[in-house]
Formats: structure tokens, sequence, C-alpha cells
């Protein structure tokens, strides 16, 4: 295809991109540079329907005509990204210079807000992704061999765990997860402890948002799965069979196979998903024991007073992470398109 | 007060205000409100609309979120909102950016009806009107402290004890419950806590934290005596889930919003039982302070700087008609209105009794934010057990320094 | 083919796989099921804290309402709160963003198929890591300027904003799809006068239309629940369903109507039961030819 006729192709999609993603990232990218100017402050008397108090007060008028001066604030270069709220150099040599164990240096490190999200974000991301393939291919199998009639509503019912808006699953599953709610009460029964609480201790909040990521996920990996399964070629296994070929050696010899690029396709979708995994943080109130890396944006951004430049060093880690993570995928993909290329 | 109940009420006033004349002394103007959505603020929006009319037109935003619109909104210019419904946090960018203007001449002409405990006054500049009140206070159950043989409690240490005595008698596993949530919740709990004891949260005129010490380690440790009274989800815990308990009479002492009275006094989701014996009290004081461990919060109206002086005037007249003592009067029950004419109900006891007390207001401070965020997000490992108070409040003042250096507050 | 080689497979391995799948179901449907039975109930016994058998016998129902079922919450959200107009809103901005996207989506996804230069498979890429970010961050960013510009507030910059946010998946998607229908079709369209686009017009659209229905599935899944998005750019009067829903949950000022999002969230399942059953064939015949090249 020419160049031009290329573009001509690309442009609608690629202007949509360039304005609302490219340009933000770039001026996201931008602040996360700078910090706020100096903050002028003066002590006022403030009064109000329960008395009168002195405080600090920002002095606007200095502080606007400093703002005139440098609108987009102070640079700092990459001081926020090192800084304590993300990845904390100076405390981390702090920490790894008066350890007294390698233990006690990694709890210094999970004491600090980004290893402590990161830590559970990566958990979660390595757990959620292959259990979501596994857990997706064998209900792909297992839907594949009912009898048509069954397939349909199967299919549907096999969605709802995708379909219902998270913000609001998450929340219908906290209440029944609760000490005194429907799973809550069986989980007791079953483990035979009254006290059992999923949401107090952190092991069993992580299990409780790693099953749930499991579960919301596996219906997109089933969708693309099952799809793949109905272009086995039956030639293969027919072939397989009369090889003399177990049902378990035609799985894995000749379905899996053919349904490999499904996995990396999912895979990618997943990894990057799951990465940025937030709803259900707070939709079980995990922050205490489970925040997320996009749980430290969302509390960045809708604090008392917006971090704006914080969130956005967030952000641009999260990006530089997920890249790291799809790497070895990309690279594959890199090698299938010089492998195509004409 | 119930939704449908509000709602006729607001289809009223659309009404009128469609047909009625402009019958609020403007006569043009476009007003714009931006606020939280609950039951109070909507009554107050629903009697501004009914200054809508020839040459005026009043339209509103209500939204939970609307914290995280109102920066950029007023900022615009011309601004989106030409008014926006705030609280004592919540007004402190604002002021802080400049995005609202002075009110005093608008007060003189337009405001005799408005009492002067109303106005929030920011270094002698009217910059805001409030009209209701709100403070966390208990709630306590008389038949089960009763049958537990104690006193309803006026200090926290009274509530540690009084939920001992409730377990001792087996009444209860978890008698007490606070909005403890991992968050601003927690957040605002140490709040209270330390204020109860009196403390400073930053060395007087700096921006420098002050919470590292004794007093904090205090406001730390009667937290931590609480949270052992109450349920081990604790840190899960928000309005909701409290209220939640409390009617399903989980609970016999619990320190809660004000404005929560209503629903828990009403006769859905509870039985008769646990509503008629519910009562609601002053917050307690705690470590022998004279002032109770809570915090006092209003809900005002500001207007924006960036609008015409025509379109500000609209607004600060409409929202006047808002918060008139008619609209007022009708909404009663809605919240702890700080309007001339308010009838105080049964809901409203435990704030009246907590401002009465001599509580503080929550610090209108610019860089207060900054140190509620990091208390909220810095305190759970030491609630939890994992950590010592020391080291918490180190790690909130180290949180506290990163963002403050970051906002420019320190160098 | 599937049926011959399950006639043949030993007894237990059907048990097996059959047990494992209703299982499955059961696990998938139950939080659903467990929701629609509740969304009848008062919010004393969906979310009762004293005993979870209250949600199956209504006690406080019946006590509330005089039945064990009741039909207040849907009251309540569709017609005391409209909740129809969410509906509608969220009827325009989905049929739209779906649109929009897709056609955006066949076309560029065609190009980069087509196309053998390296800078397509870059385009690729960045387009991946531009999904990448998180849009919490994006829609703070769009804030000052929409409210500068006059923009904010209205359906048709919602609509744009999401097709942006969600243009790298259908672009990455439709791609593959692309892949998969030969490239002789085109070319053999080209040698016969067509210039490209002429080709990609009688040829390539008559048979794309799997790909793009199931692409088009998961656009407006994206669509239909987002919340980032749609919360943050939408005045009051064109709220969408996901975040009206998320209003009627209260706040820490006052309890919200619990039962109002519940059967809010029951009624916004409907219209995808409905879609799925429709589109249930071409989903999977469209992955089917498309998705397999990854």
């Amino acid at each position: 295809m020419r160049h031009k006729t290329f573009l001509w192709f690309i442009l609608p999609s690629l202007a949509a991109m360039i304005l609302f993603i490219a340009l933000p990232l770039v001026s996201v990218v931008v602040q996360s540079m700078h910090i706020e100017h100096e903050q002028v402050l003066v002590v006022t008397e403030n009064c109000g329907p329960f008395g009168c108090t002195q405080e600090s007060s920002v002095d606007t008028e200095a502080t606007a005509k400093l703002r005139a001066e440098q609108p987009l604030g102070r640079f700092a270069g990459l001081a926020t990204y090192f800084d304590r709220g993300h990845l904390a150099s100076a405390e981390i040599a702090e920490a790894w210079a008066n350890r007294e164990s390698l233990g006690d240096f990694f709890a210094e490190l999970y004491n600090l807000p980004f290893y402590k999200a990161l830590a559970f974000t990566l958990t979660y991301t390595f757990v959620v992704t292959p259990m979501v393939i596994v857990l997706g291919l064998l209900i792909a199998l297992g839907v594949n061999r009912l009898t048509p009639a069954l397939k349909g509503p199967t299919i549907f019912v096999s969605l709802l765990p995708m379909i219902i808006t998270p913000l609001i699953g998450s929340l219908i599953l906290f209440w029944m997860i609760d000490a005194q709610g429907v799973i809550g009460k069986s989980l007791q029964w079953i483990f035979d402890d009254p006290e059992l609480s999923l949401k107090a201790s952190p092991p069993l909040t992580w299990i409780t948002l790693i099953v749930y990521g499991i579960w919301s996920g596996a219906p997109f990996a089933f969708v693309v799965f099952y799809a793949g399964l109905q272009t086995v070629n039956s030639d293969s296994l027919e072939a397989a069979m009369i090889d003399g070929a177990t049902k378990w050696q035609q799985i894995r010899y000749v379905v899996i196979p053919h349904l490999m690029p499904l996995a990396v396709f999912i895979s990618l979708m997943q990894l990057m998903d799951n990465f940025r995994v937030f709803e259900p943080v707070v939709g079980f109130s995990a922050q205490a024991n489970a925040p997320s890396l996009s749980y430290i944006i969302f509390a960045d951004m809708r604090s008392d007073i917006t971090r704006f430049n914080s969130a956005a060093a967030t952000s641009v880690l999260t990006v530089i992470g997920v890249t790291i993570l799809l790497a070895p995928v990309l690279v594959r993909t890199w090698r299938d398109f010089k492998g195509k290329a004409v | 007060m119930s939704m449908m109940k509000l709602s006729m009420l607001g289809a009223a006033a659309v009404f009128m205000g469609t047909t009625a004349y402009a019958g609020c002394g403007v006569t043009s103007g476009n007003v714009s409100i931006l606020g939280n959505d609950f039951a109070a603020i909507q009554a107050v929006a629903e009697g501004a609309k009914q200054c809508a009319g020839d040459g005026v037109t009043v339209e509103s935003n209500l939204n939970k979120d609307y914290r995280d619109l109102q920066i950029a909104a007023l900022t615009a210019n011309p601004a989106q909102y030409s008014t926006v419904v705030t609280t004592n946090a919540a007004i402190v960018p604002l002021i802080g950016e400049g995005l609202i203007r002075p009110l005093d001449d608008l007060i003189a002409k337009h405001g005799q009806n408005i009492s002067k405990n109303q106005l929030i006054t920011v270094d002698g500049k009217v910059m805001a009107v409030a009209f209701m009140a709100n403070a966390q206070h208990l709630f306590v159950r008389t038949d089960i402290l009763e049958k537990a043989g104690v006193e309803v409690p006026t200090t926290y240490e009274d509530v540690v004890a009084a939920s001992e005595a409730i377990k001792a008698a087996g009444l209860m596993e978890h008698p007490f419950a606070t909005t403890s949530q991992t968050g601003w919740n927690l957040g605002e709990e140490f709040v209270n806590m330390y204020l109860g004891f009196g403390g400073e949260f930053f060395k007087p005129g700096t921006a420098e934290p002050n919470v590292n010490n004794e007093t904090g380690v205090a406001a730390l440790n009667m937290l931590k005596s609480l949270t052992e009274q109450s349920n081990p989800d604790f840190l899960t815990f928000d309005s909701n889930a409290v209220q939640a308990s409390w009617e399903a009479g989980d609970l016999a002492i619990a320190h809660l919003w004000g404005s929560r009275g209503t629903g828990i006094l009403d006769a859905e989701g509870s039985t008769d039982e646990i509503v008629s014996n519910t009562v609601l009290v002053s917050s307690p004081t705690v470590g022998g302070g004279s002032t109770p461990a809570s915090s006092l919060w209003w809900d005002g109206f500001a207007i924006a700087a960036n609008v015409s002086d025509e379109d500000a005037e609209a607004s600060f007249v409409a929202m006047l008609n808002g918060i008139s003592q008619e609209n007022v009067k009708a909404n009663n029950d809605a919240a702890v209105w700080l309007v001339e004419g308010y009838q105080p109900s049964a809901a409203s006891a435990g704030v009246l009794a907590t401002a009465t007390g001599g509580t503080k207001p929550y610090p209108m401070i610019p860089f207060m934010g900054l140190m509620h965020s990091a208390l909220g997000a810095e305190l759970s490992e030491f609630l939890q057990g994992s950590e010592s108070a020391e080291q918490a409040l180190a790690d909130v003042e180290a949180a506290y320094v990163s963002a403050a250096k970051e906002k420019g507050f320190l160098q | 083919m599937s049926s011959t080689i399950a006639n043949r497979s030993s007894r237990s391995l059907i048990v097996i796989s059959s047990a494992f799948v209703l299982l499955w179901v059961i696990v998938a449907s139950f939080p659903f099921l467990w929701t629609l039975w509740g969304s009848f109930k008062v919010q004393g016994d969906f979310f009762s804290k004293a005993d979870w058998t209250q949600a199956l016998t209504g006690t406080r129902t019946l006590i509330e309402t005089g039945g064990t079922f009741t039909g207040k919450g849907y009251e309540g959200a569709w017609v005391q709160e409209e909740f129809w107009r969410a509906a509608i809103n969220t009827f325009i901005i989905v049929f739209f963003t779906v649109v929009i996207s897709l056609t955006f989506g066949t076309l560029g996804g065609y190009a980069l198929a087509r196309s053998g230069h390296n800078y397509s498979f870059w385009l690729l890429m960045i387009a991946l890591v531009f999904r990448a970010m998180p849009h919490i961050t994006l829609v703070s960013g769009y804030l000052l300027p929409f409210f500068e510009w006059n923009l904010w507030g209205h359906i048709p910059t919602a609509i744009i904003v999401l097709v942006a946010i969600n243009q790298p998946f259908t672009l990455w998607m439709l791609h593959s799809f692309f892949l998969n229908i030969p490239k002789d079709l085109d070319e053999s369209a080209k040698v016969d006068g067509c210039n490209q686009f002429q080709a990609f017009r009688h040829v390539i659209i008559p048979v794309m239309w799997p790909g793009v229905i199931t692409t088009g599935l998961f656009s407006f899944l994206l669509a239909y629940n987002d919340f980032s998005v749609t919360s943050m750019l939408l005045s009051e009067e064109n709220r969408t369903m996901v975040p009206a829903i998320y209003g009627f949950l209260g706040s820490t000022q006052e309890e919200g109507n619990v039962m109002f999002a519940v059967a809010s969230v029951v009624s916004a399942t409907a219209p995808l039961f409905v879609l799925v059953m429709f589109f249930q064939r071409q989903i999977v015949s469209g992955l089917t030819a498309g998705a397999v090249k990854g």
C-alpha cells in the first residue's frame, strides 16, 4: 500500500488518538516533571459559624504573580519520580544502608506506598493472567462439547461476569462476602471458623481480589478461545485419532498449538488490564491491604487537594511498567510481522 | 426526609418557577450551581430554581464528585458554574487559587436576612455563606447500656469501658464502630481525636507537620483501643457500613455523622426496638480535655470570580432564595440548618450538643488536605498491629512532606 | 466434526467436562441471579447484616411493604429518579460511539493490515502503549481545556473521547481480522482497475461483517460500562446509566437508595441479554475469522 493511501485510511483514527491520547500523554509527561510554585503563606483570621481562628492562608496575589511568570510551575526534572511517594530512591538507599537483615529491608520497602502497591499489582497480574487463560480454555473446551441447543444460553451466562459493570458487581459481591453475607457465612461453615473474615486480613483480601479478577476476566478468554476452537482443522484431529492419540494428546498436540496465537492476544490484553486493576480495589474497600498502582493515582487525584503532578508521575510509571511487561509479547509480534512482510 | 417527598417538592418548585414571575428581585443573569448530591443541597438547588423566569435562568449540576470538577470549572473564563456549594475543606483550594469572589458588596445589597454566624470570612472578607452544619457524634443504644449497667459515655475512656462492659455481659461481640475505612474516613477519625487532645497539626505559622509527638501517639493509641472494640473488618467501614450495622442491631455505640441521624431514626431498615432506644448525644471528650473530640463542618455557597457581576448577583440572590426561611421550614429534617426558623429535631440533637460543647471546626488551612490524605493512607498498619505508633506518625509526616514540597508549601 | 470426536471419547471425560461446565455456569450466574432475586426485596433484606437468609425469605420486605416481593426499587429508579433519561443518554452515546469507532477502526485496521511498512507496526505498538495510560489521568487532563472551550458536559464530547480512548483496542482487533481476509481479494480487484478505496468498498466491506460485529460487541461493552469518562465529562442532565447508578449509592453525608442502584443494575443488563442472544452466531463466527492471528 502506498504511503499516501495508507495515510488517508488511517487519518481519522490517528487524528482521534493524537488529539485525545497522545497530546494529553505529552502534557502528562511534562506536568510530571514540574512541581507547583512556592506558595506565599500569610496568617489570617478566619471566622465562621463556629467562631474565629488564626490560620495560615495562601497570599493569592503574590502566588498568582509567580504563577503568571511560569504557568507550568517550577521545573523539577525527575524529582517527583524519585520522591517518597514514587520510586523513593533516598528512602531505599537509607533502608539498604541501615538494614539488619534482608527481611528487614523488604519490610522497609513494603512500608513505602509505591512498592506496596507494586507488590500487589504484580502478584495480581501474574496470578490472574495465566489463571484466566487456563480457565477460559477449559470452559471453551467444555462448552464446545455441549449440544447446540445448550450452547447459546451457556454462552450468555458465561459472559455475565464481564457484562455487569465492575463498580456494582464488586459492590454486591462485597456484601456477599461480608462475615454476615451468604458467601462469608458459607466459608465460615466450610472452614469451621466463626471468626473468619475475608475483609480483615491482608492475605485473604488478596485472595478475594484475585478470585474476583479471575471470575471477571475468564469470559473474555472464553469467548476468544471458543471462537478459535471452531476453526481447528478437523482433518488433523482425525489424523491424530487414527494414529491412536488419546483425547488428551489430541488437545495437547493439535488444539493447543492452534490456539497459541489467541493465547498471545489474550495475555496481551489481560496483562495490560490486570496491571491497571482498580475498580475491585475500590469496590471491595481493599485499599488498606491491597492498594494497586491505579488506586494510588486515584487517591492523588481525588484527595482534598488534587495532586496532579504526582498522579501524572505514577501514570507514566504505570505506562513504563506495562511496556516492560509486554516487551516479550511485542518482540514476538515484531518477528511475526517481519516474517509476514512483503 | 423521604426521596419521594423531596422530588414532589422539587416538581412543585419547578412548576412555580416556570409560571410565576421572577419573584426573587433579579431580572437578568444566568445562574448555574455546582454542588454535592444529597437531600439538603437538592432542596437548596430547587429553592434557587424558583428564581428562574423572565431573563433569569437557573440550572444545577449536583454530583458526588463535584470537588474534582470545581477547580477546572471555575478556572475557565467565563466559569462553567456561577456558584458552588462547598464545605470548609473543599473551599480551601478555591480560595487559594483565587477562584471565588468576596461577597461583602452583595451582602450589603441583598443580605439583610443572613445572620452573622453564617458568614465565612477570611482575612475580614466574606468568602462564603454557610447554611448547614454537620459533625460526627455518638449514637448510643440506651437499652444495651442499661443491660450492661453503664451510663451514656461522655469521654472516650468511658466509651472503651462501656464497650468492655457490654462484651463482658455477653451482649455483643463488637459493640463499637466508627467510620474507620482506610483513606479519607480514617484520616478524619485521627483529625477528630487529635483535635480532642488539643493537638496542632502544623508548627505555628508554617506548613511544617507537627503530628509525630506525644499528643499524636496518645490519639493513635486511643483510636487503636477503639478499633479493638470494633469488628475486625473496621478498615472497610464507611458511613454506609456503620449505618447498616447499626440498623441491624449489631452496635451499641457508634461515632457517626450527624447527617445520618434522620436515616437511622426513620422506620425503614430497622426494628422498633432499635430505633426507639437510639439516642444521639454529643461527641465525647478525650484525655481529660474539655472539648469534644470531633470537628465541625459547614456547607455553604460561594460565588465564582470568573463570571460577570450580573450573573454573580443573580446567583447570590437565587442561592439566598434557596436557603430562605420558607424553604428551610419545608425541608426542616433534611439537615441541621444554620438558618433562622430551623426547628431542631431528635435527629439533630447530637450535632447541636457537639457544637455547643465548643468543638473545633475542621481547620481551613491550605495544606490540611495534604495532611488528611497522608493520615488516611499511612495509619492502617498501626491499627492492624504491624507497625508502631511512632513509625506510623513518622510515615505520615514523610508522606505529607513529599506532598507539600510538590505543591509548593514546603521547600 | 466435534460431535464425531465426542462420540468416541470416553464416558468419564464427558461427565467431567459437563460437570465442569455446570459448575462454571453456577459460579458465573450465581451473583447475578442473587441480585435479580434481591432486587425485589427491600434494602434491609438484600444487604442484611443480621441474617443473609432474609434476602431469600424477604422478612423485612414483608414488614415494610406487606408482601415478600416489591417493585419499589424499580419504581423508584425508573419513575421517581427518572432513570429512563440516563437510559436514553446511554443509548445515544453507545450507538454513536460504536458506529464511529468501527468506521475509524475499519479504515485504520485495514490500512495497518495491508501495509507492510515498518511504520505500521510501530503505529500498532504505540497504540498499545497508549492503551496503557490510566483513564483517570487522561480525563483529568481534559477538564480544563474542555471547560475553557465550552465543550464540557455535552454528549458529543463524551462520544468522541470514548471513541478515541477505545481506538487502540478497536484498531488492534480489526487489524487482526483484516489479516485473515486473503490479500488476493483486493489485489485482484486492483488489477481490475479499482483504486485502493474502491477495492476496500467493493471487495472487503462485504466480507468483513463478522469481524466488525465482534469488535462492535467489545466497543459496545466498553462504552456501556464506562464510568471514568462519563462521570467526569457529562453534566447532570446528560448523565449515563453507570454514573447515575453510582449516584444512587449515597455518600459520607447520607445514605443513598441502594435498592434503586440494584434495580438499575438488573435493568441495565437486559439490553445486553437481547444483544448477545441476537448476535451470538456472529460473535463466534466473527472471532473465528479474525482473532486467530492474534
